[in-house]
Protein backbone atom coordinates (compact mmCIF):
# COMPACT_ATOMS: atom_id res chain seq x y z
CA UNK A 1 0.00 0.00 0.00
CA UNK A 2 0.87 3.51 0.05
CA UNK A 3 1.23 5.78 2.68
CA UNK A 4 1.56 9.88 2.88
CA UNK A 5 2.43 11.46 5.92
CA UNK A 6 4.77 14.64 7.17
CA UNK A 7 8.16 13.87 7.84
CA UNK A 8 10.01 16.78 9.79
CA UNK A 9 7.54 19.14 8.28
CA UNK A 10 7.79 18.10 4.59
CA UNK A 11 4.93 15.79 3.09
CA UNK A 12 6.74 12.14 2.22
CA UNK A 13 5.43 8.96 0.39
CA UNK A 14 6.07 6.06 0.43
CA UNK A 15 5.11 3.05 -1.46
CA UNK A 16 4.86 -0.83 -1.69
CA UNK A 17 4.55 -0.73 2.41
CA UNK A 18 3.19 -4.04 3.67
CA UNK A 19 0.33 -3.93 5.94
CA UNK A 20 1.37 -5.32 8.61
CA UNK A 21 5.15 -2.85 8.88
CA UNK A 22 6.16 -0.35 11.36
CA UNK A 23 6.49 3.43 11.23
CA UNK A 24 9.88 2.56 12.25
CA UNK A 25 10.67 0.66 9.16
CA UNK A 26 9.40 2.53 6.95
CA UNK A 27 11.17 6.01 8.17
CA UNK A 28 14.75 3.31 8.57
CA UNK A 29 14.33 1.34 5.12
CA UNK A 30 12.10 3.60 2.73
CA UNK A 31 12.70 6.73 3.39
CA UNK A 32 16.52 6.55 4.26
CA UNK A 33 16.22 7.75 7.62
CA UNK A 34 17.99 5.33 9.99
CA UNK A 35 18.01 7.96 13.48
CA UNK A 36 15.51 6.25 14.84
CA UNK A 37 17.43 2.97 16.03
CA UNK A 38 15.76 -0.41 15.55
CA UNK A 39 16.71 -2.14 18.58
CA UNK A 40 13.55 -4.13 21.02
CA UNK A 41 10.97 -3.83 18.76
CA UNK A 42 8.57 -4.28 21.00
CA UNK A 43 8.57 -0.60 23.14
CA UNK A 44 11.16 -1.54 25.83
CA UNK A 45 13.72 0.77 25.15
CA UNK A 46 12.50 3.77 23.38
CA UNK A 47 15.47 3.61 20.68
CA UNK A 48 12.80 4.50 17.75
CA UNK A 49 11.32 7.26 19.83
CA UNK A 50 9.79 9.78 17.64
CA UNK A 51 6.94 12.61 17.91
CA UNK A 52 3.81 11.68 15.92
CA UNK A 53 1.09 14.49 15.98
CA UNK A 54 3.70 16.26 18.74
CA UNK A 55 3.11 13.16 21.04
CA UNK A 56 6.59 11.10 21.64
CA UNK A 57 5.64 7.41 21.03
CA UNK A 58 7.33 4.20 19.56
CA UNK A 59 7.92 3.87 15.75
CA UNK A 60 7.96 0.34 16.35
CA UNK A 61 5.23 -0.02 17.61
CA UNK A 62 2.97 2.42 15.30
CA UNK A 63 1.83 0.70 12.13
CA UNK A 64 2.77 2.95 8.82
CA UNK A 65 -0.96 2.94 7.98
CA UNK A 66 -1.42 4.61 11.17
CA UNK A 67 0.56 7.72 10.29
CA UNK A 68 -1.59 8.49 7.25
CA UNK A 69 -1.88 11.87 6.88
CA UNK A 70 0.09 12.20 10.44
CA UNK A 71 2.72 14.56 11.51
CA UNK A 72 6.24 12.51 12.23
CA UNK A 73 9.73 14.10 13.35
CA UNK A 74 12.25 12.18 13.78
CA UNK A 75 15.39 12.84 15.60
CA UNK A 76 17.29 14.32 11.97
CA UNK A 77 14.61 17.02 11.92
CA UNK A 78 15.16 17.94 15.61
CA UNK A 79 17.24 20.67 15.41
CA UNK A 80 15.17 22.34 12.57
CA UNK A 81 12.32 21.48 14.67
CA UNK A 82 13.77 23.10 18.07
CA UNK A 83 14.54 26.02 16.09
CA UNK A 84 11.37 26.56 14.93
CA UNK A 85 9.79 26.06 17.86
CA UNK A 86 12.11 29.06 19.43
CA UNK A 87 11.48 31.22 16.35
CA UNK A 88 7.92 30.64 16.05
CA UNK A 89 7.00 30.20 20.23
CA UNK A 90 6.08 26.70 21.24
CA UNK A 91 5.04 24.91 18.10
CA UNK A 92 8.06 23.07 15.99
CA UNK A 93 5.74 21.12 14.04
CA UNK A 94 4.68 21.03 10.50
CA UNK A 95 1.18 20.80 12.07
CA UNK A 96 0.92 24.24 12.78
CA UNK A 97 1.34 25.54 9.55
CA UNK A 98 4.92 26.80 9.40
CA UNK A 99 6.73 26.77 6.17
CA UNK A 100 10.30 25.11 6.19
CA UNK A 101 11.03 21.92 7.91
CA UNK A 102 13.59 19.13 6.98
CA UNK A 103 14.23 17.99 3.31
CA UNK A 104 14.51 14.17 3.46
CA UNK A 105 17.74 14.82 1.26
CA UNK A 106 19.17 16.80 3.70
CA UNK A 107 17.33 15.01 7.00
CA UNK A 108 19.36 11.56 5.07
CA UNK A 109 22.59 13.24 4.89
CA UNK A 110 22.84 14.87 8.37
CA UNK A 111 25.37 14.83 10.32
CA UNK A 112 25.89 16.34 13.82
CA UNK A 113 27.77 19.45 13.76
CA UNK A 114 28.60 20.78 17.23
CA UNK A 115 29.44 24.53 18.05
CA UNK A 116 32.76 24.97 17.57
CA UNK A 117 34.49 25.17 21.18
CA UNK A 118 36.99 27.39 19.97
CA UNK A 119 35.53 29.45 17.18
CA UNK A 120 31.61 29.05 18.21
CA UNK A 121 30.96 28.41 14.67
CA UNK A 122 28.93 25.25 13.08
CA UNK A 123 26.19 24.54 15.25
CA UNK A 124 23.39 22.86 13.38
CA UNK A 125 21.99 21.01 16.52
CA UNK A 126 19.49 21.40 18.52
CA UNK A 127 20.17 22.72 22.17
CA UNK A 128 19.28 19.21 23.30
CA UNK A 129 21.65 17.76 21.18
CA UNK A 130 24.60 20.09 22.22
CA UNK A 131 23.64 20.05 25.67
CA UNK A 132 24.56 15.98 25.33
CA UNK A 133 27.79 16.28 23.38
CA UNK A 134 28.87 18.88 26.24
CA UNK A 135 27.89 16.89 29.39
CA UNK A 136 29.34 13.41 27.78
CA UNK A 137 26.11 12.02 27.70
CA UNK A 138 26.99 10.00 24.59
CA UNK A 139 28.82 6.86 24.49
CA UNK A 140 28.22 4.01 22.07
CA UNK A 141 25.36 6.45 21.00
CA UNK A 142 22.60 4.07 20.34
CA UNK A 143 20.16 5.25 22.54
CA UNK A 144 20.97 8.72 21.77
CA UNK A 145 18.31 9.27 19.21
CA UNK A 146 15.64 7.77 21.33
CA UNK A 147 16.73 10.06 24.23
CA UNK A 148 16.79 13.59 22.43
CA UNK A 149 13.64 13.52 20.84
CA UNK A 150 12.34 12.07 24.39
CA UNK A 151 14.00 14.86 26.33
CA UNK A 152 13.39 18.06 23.83
CA UNK A 153 10.06 17.11 24.58
CA UNK A 154 9.59 17.14 28.21
CA UNK A 155 11.87 20.38 27.71
CA UNK A 156 9.21 21.70 25.53
CA UNK A 157 6.20 20.60 28.14
CA UNK A 158 8.28 21.56 31.13
CA UNK A 159 11.28 23.96 30.86
CA UNK A 160 12.42 23.41 34.55
CA UNK A 161 12.14 19.92 35.27
CA UNK A 162 12.79 18.35 38.69
CA UNK A 163 15.49 15.05 38.66
CA UNK A 164 12.05 13.05 39.23
CA UNK A 165 10.42 14.41 35.80
CA UNK A 166 13.45 13.94 33.99
CA UNK A 167 13.91 9.79 35.35
CA UNK A 168 10.05 10.01 34.96
CA UNK A 169 10.12 11.33 31.15
CA UNK A 170 13.17 9.48 30.34
CA UNK A 171 12.28 6.03 31.86
CA UNK A 172 11.01 4.43 28.40
CA UNK A 173 14.26 5.03 27.27
CA UNK A 174 17.13 2.54 28.47
CA UNK A 175 21.13 3.49 27.70
CA UNK A 176 23.65 0.50 28.61
CA UNK A 177 26.78 2.22 28.67
CA UNK A 178 26.04 5.93 30.66
CA UNK A 179 24.60 4.65 33.86
CA UNK A 180 22.36 7.71 32.84
CA UNK A 181 24.01 10.04 35.27
CA UNK A 182 25.48 11.73 32.49
CA UNK A 183 22.23 11.52 30.67
CA UNK A 184 20.96 13.33 33.50
CA UNK A 185 23.61 16.23 33.47
CA UNK A 186 23.23 16.71 29.70
CA UNK A 187 19.46 17.02 30.50
CA UNK A 188 19.67 19.67 33.39
CA UNK A 189 21.95 21.58 31.31
CA UNK A 190 20.14 22.28 28.09
CA UNK A 191 16.87 23.20 30.56
CA UNK A 192 19.39 25.77 32.46
CA UNK A 193 20.42 27.29 29.28
CA UNK A 194 17.07 27.18 27.82
CA UNK A 195 16.01 29.01 30.54
CA UNK A 196 19.31 31.40 30.53
CA UNK A 197 17.88 32.53 26.50
CA UNK A 198 14.27 32.60 27.18
CA UNK A 199 13.91 33.72 30.38
CA UNK A 200 10.71 34.78 29.50
CA UNK A 201 8.95 31.59 27.66
CA UNK A 202 7.13 28.63 29.58
CA UNK A 203 5.36 28.16 32.68
CA UNK B 1 -2.70 -8.92 4.43
CA UNK B 2 -5.01 -5.75 4.25
CA UNK B 3 -5.29 -2.38 6.21
CA UNK B 4 -8.62 -1.20 6.83
CA UNK B 5 -8.92 2.11 7.92
CA UNK B 6 -13.03 2.82 8.53
CA UNK B 7 -13.42 6.91 8.50
CA UNK B 8 -15.93 6.25 11.50
CA UNK B 9 -17.60 4.18 14.05
CA UNK B 10 -20.33 3.14 11.58
CA UNK B 11 -18.02 1.53 9.37
CA UNK B 12 -15.46 -0.02 11.73
CA UNK B 13 -18.75 -2.01 12.83
CA UNK B 14 -19.40 -2.45 8.86
CA UNK B 15 -15.82 -3.66 8.51
CA UNK B 16 -15.61 -6.13 11.46
CA UNK B 17 -18.84 -7.63 10.30
CA UNK B 18 -17.61 -8.16 7.14
CA UNK B 19 -14.28 -9.36 8.28
CA UNK B 20 -14.69 -11.13 11.37
CA UNK B 21 -11.04 -11.87 11.50
CA UNK B 22 -9.67 -8.66 11.56
CA UNK B 23 -7.53 -7.72 14.28
CA UNK B 24 -8.64 -3.83 15.71
CA UNK B 25 -5.55 -1.75 16.49
CA UNK B 26 -5.07 1.25 18.78
CA UNK B 27 -2.55 2.06 19.89
CA UNK B 28 -0.65 -0.87 18.48
CA UNK B 29 1.59 -2.10 21.73
CA UNK B 30 0.10 -4.94 22.02
CA UNK B 31 -0.65 -5.85 18.02
CA UNK B 32 2.36 -4.71 16.97
CA UNK B 33 4.73 -6.71 19.00
CA UNK B 34 3.11 -9.96 18.12
CA UNK B 35 3.19 -8.65 14.20
CA UNK B 36 7.09 -7.41 14.48
CA UNK B 37 7.95 -10.95 16.20
CA UNK B 38 5.99 -12.82 14.05
CA UNK B 39 3.52 -14.26 16.29
CA UNK B 40 0.83 -12.81 14.21
CA UNK B 41 -0.13 -12.65 10.79
CA UNK B 42 -4.08 -11.16 10.97
CA UNK B 43 -5.84 -10.99 7.50
CA UNK B 44 -7.09 -8.12 8.10
CA UNK B 45 -5.81 -5.03 10.27
CA UNK B 46 -8.57 -2.64 11.23
CA UNK B 47 -7.31 0.33 12.52
CA UNK B 48 -9.38 2.60 14.76
CA UNK B 49 -7.06 5.70 14.91
CA UNK B 50 -9.45 7.84 12.80
CA UNK B 51 -12.37 7.49 14.72
CA UNK B 52 -11.80 10.35 16.95
CA UNK B 53 -14.86 9.53 19.57
CA UNK B 54 -12.93 6.69 20.78
CA UNK B 55 -10.17 9.00 22.48
CA UNK B 56 -13.08 11.39 24.23
CA UNK B 57 -14.35 10.73 27.64
CA UNK B 58 -17.49 11.94 29.14
CA UNK B 59 -18.27 12.49 33.01
CA UNK B 60 -21.80 11.37 34.23
CA UNK B 61 -23.56 11.74 37.27
CA UNK B 62 -22.59 8.09 38.65
CA UNK B 63 -19.92 7.53 35.88
CA UNK B 64 -17.61 7.92 33.75
CA UNK B 65 -18.01 6.73 29.91
CA UNK B 66 -14.20 6.18 28.84
CA UNK B 67 -13.52 5.75 25.32
CA UNK B 68 -11.34 2.61 24.27
CA UNK B 69 -8.86 5.05 23.09
CA UNK B 70 -8.51 7.36 25.73
CA UNK B 71 -4.53 7.59 26.42
CA UNK B 72 -3.35 5.85 29.48
CA UNK B 73 -1.38 9.35 30.04
CA UNK B 74 -5.18 11.22 29.46
CA UNK B 75 -6.51 9.05 32.08
CA UNK B 76 -3.29 9.58 34.83
CA UNK B 77 -3.18 13.36 34.26
CA UNK B 78 -6.99 14.18 34.10
CA UNK B 79 -9.05 11.65 35.75
CA UNK B 80 -7.28 11.25 39.20
CA UNK B 81 -10.89 12.89 40.86
CA UNK B 82 -12.85 10.97 39.33
CA UNK B 83 -10.93 7.64 38.73
CA UNK B 84 -8.30 7.63 40.85
CA UNK B 85 -7.37 3.84 41.01
CA UNK B 86 -7.72 3.63 37.04
CA UNK B 87 -5.23 7.26 37.34
CA UNK B 88 -2.69 5.36 39.36
CA UNK B 89 -2.65 2.02 37.67
CA UNK B 90 -2.44 3.78 34.13
CA UNK B 91 0.93 5.33 35.57
CA UNK B 92 2.04 2.34 35.92
CA UNK B 93 2.05 1.12 32.67
CA UNK B 94 5.23 0.71 31.29
CA UNK B 95 6.92 3.89 29.71
CA UNK B 96 5.64 7.35 28.75
CA UNK B 97 5.80 6.18 25.09
CA UNK B 98 3.58 3.64 25.78
CA UNK B 99 1.01 5.80 28.20
CA UNK B 100 0.73 8.20 24.71
CA UNK B 101 -0.59 5.53 22.71
CA UNK B 102 -2.07 2.66 24.77
CA UNK B 103 -5.92 2.84 26.16
CA UNK B 104 -7.80 0.66 28.17
CA UNK B 105 -10.23 -0.62 25.53
CA UNK B 106 -6.92 -2.48 24.25
CA UNK B 107 -5.91 -4.09 28.55
CA UNK B 108 -9.76 -5.50 27.88
CA UNK B 109 -9.51 -6.53 23.89
CA UNK B 110 -6.13 -8.55 24.71
CA UNK B 111 -7.64 -9.31 28.51
CA UNK B 112 -3.81 -10.43 29.33
CA UNK B 113 -4.17 -11.51 33.27
CA UNK B 114 -1.22 -9.09 33.72
CA UNK B 115 -3.30 -5.81 32.30
CA UNK B 116 -2.33 -2.82 34.26
CA UNK B 117 -5.95 -1.85 34.35
CA UNK B 118 -7.92 -4.81 35.75
CA UNK B 119 -7.92 -4.79 38.94
CA UNK B 120 -8.62 -0.87 38.72
CA UNK B 121 -11.47 -1.44 36.49
CA UNK B 122 -12.71 -4.55 39.19
CA UNK B 123 -12.72 -2.66 42.12
CA UNK B 124 -14.62 0.12 41.12
CA UNK B 125 -17.19 -1.87 39.23
CA UNK B 126 -17.75 -1.00 35.35
CA UNK B 127 -19.51 -2.10 32.22
CA UNK B 128 -17.74 -2.51 29.04
CA UNK B 129 -20.11 -1.14 26.32
CA UNK B 130 -19.34 -3.15 22.64
CA UNK B 131 -21.23 -2.83 19.73
CA UNK B 132 -21.48 -4.39 16.29
CA UNK B 133 -23.64 -3.78 13.56
CA UNK B 134 -26.36 -5.97 15.53
CA UNK B 135 -26.88 -3.62 18.25
CA UNK B 136 -25.00 -2.59 21.53
CA UNK B 137 -24.62 -4.04 24.74
CA UNK B 138 -23.01 -3.61 28.29
CA UNK B 139 -21.06 -6.43 29.94
CA UNK B 140 -20.31 -6.26 33.23
CA UNK B 141 -16.71 -6.22 34.17
CA UNK B 142 -17.43 -9.22 36.41
CA UNK B 143 -18.86 -11.11 33.17
CA UNK B 144 -16.37 -9.79 30.77
CA UNK B 145 -12.73 -12.26 31.18
CA UNK B 146 -13.48 -15.61 30.22
CA UNK B 147 -10.20 -17.09 30.07
CA UNK B 148 -6.58 -16.27 29.50
CA UNK B 149 -6.45 -13.94 26.88
CA UNK B 150 -10.16 -14.69 26.38
CA UNK B 151 -13.13 -12.02 26.72
CA UNK B 152 -16.89 -12.07 26.26
CA UNK B 153 -16.95 -10.43 23.09
CA UNK B 154 -18.47 -11.77 20.13
CA UNK B 155 -16.76 -12.01 16.90
CA UNK B 156 -17.98 -9.08 15.01
CA UNK B 157 -18.19 -7.07 18.22
CA UNK B 158 -15.75 -3.91 19.32
CA UNK B 159 -15.18 -2.31 22.49
CA UNK B 160 -16.41 1.22 22.46
CA UNK B 161 -16.03 2.72 25.78
CA UNK B 162 -16.11 1.67 29.44
CA UNK B 163 -18.31 2.60 31.86
CA UNK B 164 -16.65 3.42 35.01
CA UNK B 165 -18.23 4.45 38.58
CA UNK B 166 -17.10 7.47 39.50
CA UNK B 167 -15.40 7.10 42.98
CA UNK B 168 -17.44 8.04 45.77
CA UNK B 169 -14.48 7.14 48.27
CA UNK B 170 -10.94 6.69 48.26
CA UNK B 171 -9.02 4.01 46.02
CA UNK B 172 -5.67 2.25 46.00
CA UNK B 173 -3.91 0.29 43.09
CA UNK B 174 -0.82 -1.72 43.67
CA UNK B 175 1.76 -3.13 41.76
CA UNK B 176 4.66 -5.70 42.15
CA UNK B 177 7.59 -5.70 39.62
CA UNK B 178 11.37 -5.40 39.52
CA UNK B 179 11.44 -1.67 38.79
CA UNK B 180 9.08 1.16 38.56
CA UNK B 181 9.56 1.64 34.97
CA UNK B 182 8.58 -1.07 31.20
CA UNK B 183 7.40 -4.09 33.85
CA UNK B 184 4.85 -6.51 33.51
CA UNK B 185 3.19 -6.77 36.51
CA UNK B 186 4.25 -9.77 38.98
CA UNK B 187 0.90 -9.33 40.53
CA UNK B 188 -0.96 -6.59 41.43
CA UNK B 189 -3.58 -5.40 43.64
CA UNK B 190 -6.62 -2.77 43.03
CA UNK B 191 -9.07 -1.63 45.91
CA UNK B 192 -12.21 0.25 46.30
CA UNK B 193 -14.63 1.54 49.47
CA UNK B 194 -17.66 2.88 49.05
CA UNK B 195 -18.60 4.21 51.63
CA UNK B 196 -22.19 5.31 50.00
CA UNK B 197 -22.78 1.32 49.84
CA UNK B 198 -20.91 0.57 52.25
CA UNK B 199 -19.17 -1.86 50.32
CA UNK B 200 -14.95 -2.38 49.48
CA UNK B 201 -14.65 -4.05 46.24
CA UNK B 202 -10.94 -5.35 44.68
CA UNK B 203 -9.51 -6.26 42.19
CA UNK B 204 -5.89 -8.75 41.19
CA UNK B 205 -3.96 -8.92 38.36
CA UNK B 206 -1.54 -11.86 37.02
CA UNK B 207 -2.18 -14.19 39.64
CA UNK B 208 -4.81 -16.16 37.91
CA UNK B 209 -5.98 -17.21 34.47
CA UNK B 210 -7.92 -14.07 34.49
CA UNK B 211 -8.20 -10.65 36.57
CA UNK B 212 -10.56 -11.37 39.64
CA UNK B 213 -11.76 -10.13 42.81
CA UNK B 214 -11.13 -11.20 46.32
CA UNK B 215 -14.85 -12.11 46.41
CA UNK B 216 -14.13 -13.76 50.04
CA UNK B 217 -12.13 -11.10 51.19
CA UNK B 218 -14.78 -8.15 50.40
CA UNK B 219 -17.71 -10.21 51.71
CA UNK B 220 -15.46 -10.68 55.36
CA UNK B 221 -14.55 -7.40 54.79
CA UNK B 222 -17.82 -5.85 54.25
CA UNK B 223 -19.29 -7.98 57.10
CA UNK B 224 -16.63 -7.51 59.70
CA UNK B 225 -16.74 -3.36 58.99
CA UNK B 226 -20.82 -3.11 59.11
CA UNK B 227 -20.70 -5.46 62.76
CA UNK B 228 -18.26 -3.66 64.06
CA UNK B 229 -19.51 -0.22 62.96
CA UNK B 230 -16.41 1.18 61.51
CA UNK B 231 -18.01 3.43 58.41
CA UNK B 232 -19.61 5.77 60.96
CA UNK B 233 -16.72 5.46 64.05
CA UNK B 234 -14.59 5.66 61.39
CA UNK B 235 -11.69 3.68 63.82
CA UNK B 236 -8.70 2.61 62.95
CA UNK B 237 -9.22 -1.16 61.60
CA UNK B 238 -8.06 -3.68 63.94
CA UNK B 239 -5.00 -5.80 62.59
CA UNK B 240 -6.71 -8.97 63.12
CA UNK B 241 -9.62 -7.68 60.55
CA UNK B 242 -6.77 -6.64 58.00
CA UNK B 243 -5.07 -9.99 58.67
CA UNK B 244 -7.76 -12.21 57.91
CA UNK B 245 -8.60 -9.75 55.03
CA UNK B 246 -4.84 -10.04 53.60
CA UNK B 247 -5.17 -14.29 53.95
CA UNK B 248 -8.53 -13.99 52.37
CA UNK B 249 -7.24 -12.45 49.20
CA UNK B 250 -4.25 -14.03 49.43
CA UNK B 251 -6.79 -17.30 49.05
CA UNK B 252 -8.19 -15.80 45.96
CA UNK B 253 -5.54 -15.87 43.82
CA UNK B 254 -4.94 -18.84 41.89
CA UNK B 255 -0.98 -18.36 40.17
CA UNK B 256 1.45 -20.19 38.25
CA UNK B 257 5.36 -20.41 38.70
CA UNK B 258 6.85 -18.49 35.95
CA UNK B 259 9.73 -16.19 34.60
CA UNK B 260 8.19 -13.36 36.86
CA UNK B 261 7.53 -14.66 39.76
CA UNK B 262 6.47 -17.99 41.51
CA UNK B 263 3.01 -18.88 42.24
CA UNK B 264 3.85 -19.19 46.33
CA UNK B 265 5.38 -15.57 46.38
CA UNK B 266 2.31 -14.10 43.92
CA UNK B 267 0.21 -15.31 46.41
CA UNK B 268 2.27 -14.02 49.57
CA UNK B 269 2.62 -10.82 47.70
CA UNK B 270 -1.28 -10.44 47.09
CA UNK B 271 -1.81 -10.62 50.63
CA UNK B 272 0.68 -7.65 51.55
CA UNK B 273 -0.83 -5.39 48.75
CA UNK B 274 -3.93 -6.22 50.07
CA UNK B 275 -3.49 -5.50 53.63
CA UNK B 276 -1.55 -2.43 52.79
CA UNK B 277 -3.64 -0.93 50.14
CA UNK B 278 -6.48 -1.57 52.99
CA UNK B 279 -4.63 1.11 55.22
CA UNK B 280 -3.84 3.53 52.68
CA UNK B 281 -7.38 3.89 51.69
CA UNK B 282 -9.04 3.59 55.12
CA UNK B 283 -6.30 6.21 56.49
CA UNK B 284 -7.68 8.46 53.78
CA UNK B 285 -11.08 7.77 54.54
CA UNK B 286 -10.91 8.66 58.15
CA UNK B 287 -9.37 11.79 56.53
CA UNK B 288 -6.21 11.33 58.58
CA UNK B 289 -3.62 10.93 56.10
CA UNK B 290 -2.33 11.26 52.53
CA UNK B 291 -5.42 12.20 49.82
CA UNK B 292 -7.12 8.77 48.21
CA UNK B 293 -4.94 9.67 44.51
CA UNK B 294 -1.42 10.15 46.11
CA UNK B 295 1.34 8.02 46.82
CA UNK B 296 2.18 4.25 45.81
CA UNK B 297 4.71 2.51 47.63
Amino acid sequence: MRVNFTVNGRPQEADDVWEGESLLYVLRERMGLPGSKNACEQGECGSCTVRLDGVPVCACLVAAGQAEGRDVVTVEGLADYAKQRAEHGGCGTGACGTPGGTSLQDAQQWQAKPLDSQTGEGGELSPIQQAFIDAGAVQCGFCTPGLLVAADEMLERNPSPSDADIREALSGNLCRCTGYEKIMDAVRLAAARQSETAPSQGA
Amino acid sequence: MDFLRPASWEEALAAKAEHPTAVPIAGGTDVMVEINFDHRRPEYLLDLNRIAELREWETGEETVRLGASVPYTRIMEELRTELPGLALASHTVASPQIRNRGGVGGNLGTASPAGDAHPALLAPGCEVEVESVRGSRLIPIDDFYTGVKRNALAEDELIRAVHIKKADGPQQYSKVGTRNAMVIAVCAFGIALHPETRTVRTGIGSAAPTPIRAKAAEEFLNAALEEGGFWESKKIITPSIAKQFAELASGAANPIDDVRGTANYRRHAVGIMARRTLGWTWESYRGTSRGSTEGVA
